[in-house]
């Protein structure tokens, strides 16, 4: 099952997708794996964090378990 | 207190909410209604919304809630569209009843400087055949800073 990250807005491009599949784990390691670019946009600091639709005020150790989403929200740019 | 709040996803005609809303409230003192299209200014072919289903829908139920308690509302219509759009189609559409024209006057203007502000929605605009992300602007801030 895995667990899951999304890219809203401009990082979907970043990473040709808006979401993909990555083995559960420490977000650490799970970054470690993704491309430089995509990884210097997700950690961003106005990018915001959402772990299964709740946003997080921190993002240190975070642990993705099996069927986890964690989503990547850039600034919004209105309605 | 009737709060009708929607993330829609094909044109849509904002008479067809706006009538049966009224007609809800039989007696209201008064109702403003606020609908914004897509530009069809500076070359855009088209637009684009998009939204996270976790946040998007319930941050805007947030908001009305937020809106009918400060502004004493009967009634709140949200209508938000999402997807691809052509300029000319609406996009957002709210409107707010209530005994007085002030507290439905403001709590359109107060929910139109939020949804602009920070609702979860990323726009992007058709240009020349090339897709481009729009990046916040700092009036939209400075206007939802009117509210606090």
């Amino acid at each position: 099952m895995g667990a899951r990250l999304v890219f809203l807005g401009r990082l979907g491009d970043l990473a040709n997708g808006a979401e993909l599949a990555v083995t559960p784990g420490p977000l650490e390691a799970i970054l470690a794996e993704l491309p430089t670019e995509l990884v210097m946009a997700l950690l961003d600091e106005r990018v915001r964090i959402a772990l299964n639709g709740e946003l997080l005020a921190e993002r240190g150790g975070i642990v993705l378990g099996e069927g986890d989403e964690l989503a990547f929200l850039p600034p919004v740019s209105g309605g | 207190m009737a709060l009708d709040v929607r993330l829609l996803t094909e044109p849509f005609n904002p008479g067809l909410f706006i009538g049966p809303f009224t007609q809800a409230h039989p007696g209201l003192g008064g109702v403003c209604t606020f609908v914004g299209e897509v530009r069809g200014d500076s070359g855009v072919e088209a637009l684009e919304l998009s939204h996270y289903e976790p946040l998007t829908l319930p941050g805007m139920r947030a908001l009305a809630e937020t809106a009918a308690t400060r502004f004493d509302l009967i009634g709140l219509l949200l209508l938000h569209r999402v997807g691809v759009m052509r300029p000319g189609e609406p996009i957002v559409c709210v409107s707010a009843a209530a005994r007085h024209r002030r507290g439905a006057i403001d709590a359109v203007d107060f929910a139109m400087d939020h949804l602009k502000s920070d609702s979860w929605f990323w726009k992007r605009e058709l240009r020349g055949g090339i897709w481009q992300w729009i990046e916040p602007r700092a009036d939209d801030y400075a206007e939802r800073a009117r509210w606090l």
